[in-house]
């Protein structure tokens, strides 16, 4: 394979955001996926949401399974450190570069087979272990790097490219998120930028385990009628319960929105995610009720997609293990080794 | 009849049930001799199982300092009726059978060519506690006390164990002390003369220190400055992560903040804490994971990445038996080359085999060094002979003022210099690539980590001629790492010797106590005990010095040996093996037989 390199040409007047960097900067190596990939549009909203938030790249660090999914981090954030791990492994990877440095921005990006199949077990316990990052899966229901076999997350009775029935029980990676601990759980879809990038930013935001599931219909093995993951099939089934814009700290609200259809909720870096409710009954606070909403709209064969569930004052693994403020790849021998003075103390207690 | 007779030199052997109570009345039994100033050596051999089925001590006293298994019982505490024919049948000739008399036993049950010393352990306990749990775990202690007396052991020496051992809970001490009164006097008045096994104080002990290499591990860890522990329960490695729990609450709390300069999580699996492992590792945090052979398994596809991509990470493997869950309670060493080639494709990793648990403390806390040095996994290999057992060595030493050696990392100010960053780019002519750690700098040193083939500057290629290049290097590193592991003990004999010994790990003392036997009896054999894998040179000149090898090890395929013919390409005729497998620690005895009798055979061929 050969890579493509990208012209540096910069078009004059190209959006500079308050680091003084442009999209340029949050972007990596020219993609290798299919034309139409919906994970390149998930790639494109996630360098969107960087440069938004005034991230510095090197700040971030990208890690991935294996899959179609699993190589995205290296067509993002080029001057971020990417780590594409083992298939289905990634979370464990994520727990421990967390656990080493926990001043960094950490980006797990997998997918349906990586996640729901082979990685299942590490999807559930880095939630349920509260480890802050933002975790996205793109899912579209098939393997393809191994060319379109079901994975776990394809509805039953979806039918394959070639003719096929996918008979297995599906499983559903946001209620999963919910029950499990993720503070804060959201769907959505690649084809909707406007929803997606507002999404991404708040779980980056967000101070704890956030969980992203972002439906991404693959145009080679299964985006043809019968498929649950097909671009009409989203756009035809997709209820959004809320809409959601970020606002930096101390911008000027301008437009008035009419009582009781905004909230705004405070992030852990000091903006804003206003939530404008599509679903006057709607509580994405409620945990419970809103794991209730989702198997309700699921039966009615409806997508639920926006901000599904987020615990505000949610902490995260750094704070259950009550580390130090200081990464701990930064601790030298004087913090760590209790040197002769503390083995003349255990030798003797050992006698 | 004719009885041993043998002052601070037998082996006595206690028969229980496990859950009774027993194991910490034992272990006051083996301290004792011990603050006498006489050497022991102690093994628990143990079911996976909490209670109710049977568990054996035994108790190695030499005043000559042997500290390995010899082989043989000269007294049998038989307190368990499920293994009485067997525990009766495995005494020596002439030796002695102590067990509680208050249940019949028929005669046929018993030998005649051993001294047997009755004692209704169970009545004395039943008239004198009402208490069931009372019974049942003083019983232990009345035995202690009757021993004493029969052995020659300090009372005043067990006394204090016991005011040791129930400080704080202070209401335990006097009733403690009672029953151990209770077991002593009746020795003194029922039981007198009928025992020719001794102790008699002496000053052979020293300075050592009496501890067990799981905890000698956890603490290497401490002081070799691991901040992230990723583990998941299996037997015998658990004490390790609980035990660095253990030492990290109490040397690893800052003062002031009362916050931890540690992380420990518990896995869901042995996959996902060595997943974390390296997570960390790759971040810039030193990072170990404790475990046995069926979680080397399944890190395998791990160990590969960590190998191909080149990652720090400290494996402690305590080997037990197998394969699958094999005997996990017994110990082994077999698993030699699951983890010297671990994971598929074309692999080989950094090795250490440490003798007794100071060796391990020291082994542990180098291989933090090792790893970060050659950034690359280093597996410890000890065993759950070490790992569990409480062994007598020499106490635990650290040399002040010395820092990390952290490896190759660039630092954001080399990056701003303009040094050249090639990930995989060999530019000291070590094979030791630079690295970067995420986060450092703002526009140079990003890379992309990756399982895949990739070329000198870490970009994604399938070249042949590009993947070779890294392979090669690959090997070129560990060739470097011979240089830095530590090198084989290599000790000549009194005489010039046509025959060697290697042997490694846990064998060690056993080995020793054979040596000087062989010596005794006119053989004289070098011995070369391996340390590391990569081998070094002075390895394959050892072998090739003699005309024979014996190697031996604890496991049945001979795994060493397979590791020394292939990576060293010896003539495997050179070689030959001595292998103790059945999942008790090898012993003195066999070491012995097995070597003589393969030499005596081999002179009497050389004069046919």
């Amino acid at each position: 394979m050969t890579y493509i390199v990208k012209p540096k040409l910069r078009h004059p007047g190209i959006a500079i955001n308050k680091l003084g960097f442009t999209h340029r900067d949050y972007e990596g190596t020219v993609s290798t996926l299919c034309a139409g990939c919906g994970h390149d549009s998930i790639s494109f909203a996630i360098i969107q949401a960087c440069f938004e938030l005034n991230i510095a790249p090197h700040r971030v660090a990208k890690l991935s399974g294996i899959g179609c999914s699993s190589k995205t981090p290296d067509y993002l954030l080029g001057q971020s450190h990417g780590f594409n791990s083992v298939h289905g492994r990634m979370p464990s990877v994520v727990t421990g570069a967390n656990l080493a440095n926990k001043d960094l921005i950490y980006l797990g990006i997998s997918g349906d087979g990586d996640s729901a199949s082979i990685g299942l077990g590490q999807f559930v316990h880095s939630l349920r272990r509260g480890v802050n990052m933002c975790y996205i899966t793109e899912n579209n229901g098939v393997y393809g790097l191994t060319k379109g076999q079901f994975s776990a997350t394809a509805d039953k009775g979806s039918k394959s490219k070639y003719g096929g029935s996918n008979m297995d029980s599906p499983l559903d990676l946001v209620s999963m998120a919910m029950q499990v601990g993720a503070t804060f759980v959201g769907r959505s879809f690649s084809g909707d930028k406007q929803q997606l990038v507002p999404l991404i930013m708040a779980a980056i935001s967000h101070k704890g385990p956030a969980f992203i599931d972002v439906v991404s219909p693959c145009v080679a093995f299964n985006n043809h009628a019968g498929s649950t993951k097909a671009y009409e099939f989203v756009r035809l089934h997709n209820e959004a319960v809320n809409r959601l814009d970020i606002m930096e700290p101390r911008e000027t609200i301008t437009v008035e929105y009419a009582p009781g259809t905004t909230e705004d909720v405070e992030l852990h870096d000091g903006s804003t995610l206003r939530l404008s409710k599509l679903d006057a009954d709607y509580d994405p606070h409620d945990r419970i009720a809103a794991m209730t909403y989702l198997q309700n709209r699921a039966a009615a064969g409806e997508l639920v997609t926006g901000l599904i569930y987020m615990d505000p004052d949610a902490s995260d693994m750094h704070a259950n293990l009550n580390t130090v403020d200081v990464p701990l790849n930064r601790l030298s021998a004087k913090e760590l080794c209790p040197g002769s003075a503390g083995l003349e103390s255990f030798n003797r207690s050992h006698r | 009849m004719s009885a041993i007779k043998a002052v601070n030199d037998f082996v006595i052997k206690f028969a229980n049930v496990n859950g009774s109570g027993s194991a910490s009345a034992n272990e006051m039994f083996a301290r004792s001799i011990l603050r006498m100033g006489v050497p022991v050596a102690s093994r628990n051999i143990f079911p996976s199982n909490i209670q109710g089925l049977p568990t054996w001590y035994e108790v190695r006293v030499s005043g000559k300092g042997w500290l390995g298994r010899r082989g043989g019982v000269d007294m049998m505490v038989a307190m368990n009726p499920q293994t009485w024919d067997k525990d009766i049948a495995s005494i020596d000739a002439n030796g002695y059978l102590f067990y509680d008399s208050s249940r019949q036993i028929p005669q046929s049950r018993f030998r005649s060519d051993i001294n047997i010393i009755r004692m209704p352990l169970t009545e004395i306990a039943n008239s004198t506690y009402n208490d069931p749990r009372q019974r049942q775990l003083f019983k232990n202690i009345i035995y202690v006390g009757a021993l004493a007396q029969l052995l020659g052991l300090e009372i005043a020496v067990l006394e204090q164990l016991i005011g040791e051992q129930y400080k704080g809970k202070d209401a335990l001490i006097a009733p403690n002390h009672k029953a151990l009164r209770l077991g002593f006097d009746y020795a003194a008045s029922q039981l007198n003369g009928l025992c020719g096994l001794k102790v008699e104080r002496a000053d052979a002990v020293g300075d050592r220190i009496f501890v067990n290499g799981n905890e000698a591990a956890a603490l290497g860890c401490v002081y070799g400055g691991a901040t992230v522990a990723a583990w998941y329960p299996i037997t015998p490695s658990t004490s390790v992560a609980e035990s660095f729990q253990k030492h990290c609450s109490k040397y690893r709390v800052d003062p002031v903040t009362k916050k931890n300069n540690f992380a420990i999580v518990q896995a869901e699996d042995e996959i996902s804490a060595i997943g974390a492992v390296i997570g960390a590792g790759w971040n810039g945090a030193r990072a170990f994971t404790a475990t046995s052979g069926p979680g080397i398994s399944l890190m395998q596809e791990f160990l590969g990445l960590a190998y191909f991509a080149e990652i720090p990470a400290v494996i402690i493997d305590v080997q037990r038996g197998g394969p699958s869950t094999g005997m996990p309670t017994r110990t082994q060493q077999a698993d030699i080359l699951v983890c010297a080639y671990a994971s598929h494709g074309d692999t080989k990793h950094v090795l250490l085999f440490p003798e007794d648990p100071r060796e391990l403390f020291e082994f542990t806390a180098a291989a933090f060094d090792l790893a970060e040095r050659l950034q690359t996994p280093v597996f410890v290999l000890e065993d759950l002979d070490i790992g569990m057992n409480e062994w007598l060595c020499e106490p635990f030493t650290w040399t002040d003022g010395q820092t990390y050696d952290r490896g190759k990392v660039m630092s954001a100010e080399d990056l701003e210099s303009g040094k050249t960053f090639g990930r995989y780019l060999d530019v000291d002519g070590d094979a030791i690539p630079w690295r970067t750690l995420p986060g450092t700098h703002p526009s140079r040193g990003a890379y992309f980590t990756r399982g895949t083939s990739r070329d000198r500057y870490a970009k994604y290629s399938e070249e042949g001629s590009v993947y070779q290049d890294n392979m090669q290097r690959l090997l070129r590193k560990l060739e470097t790492a011979k240089s830095l592991v530590p090198a084989p003990v290599i000790q000549l004999a009194k005489e010039n010797a046509r025959h060697g010994v290697i042997y490694f790990g846990s064998s060690t003392p056993a080995m020793n106590e054979a040596m000087a036997a062989l010596e005794g009896q006119g053989m004289h054999l070098d011995t070369m005990r391996l340390r590391a894998f990569p081998f070094c040179d002075a390895v394959s000149d050892f072998i090739l010095a003699h005309d024979q090898v014996f190697l031996v090890e604890q496991n049945r395929d001979a795994q060493m040996r397979m590791l020394l013919v292939n990576e060293c390409g010896i003539d495997p005729a050179r070689i030959v093996s001595v292998l103790n497998y059945d999942g008790t620690p090898i012993t003195a005895r066999f070491i012995t037989g097995a070597i003589s009798e393969r030499l005596t055979m081999k002179s009497k061929e050389a004069a046919e």
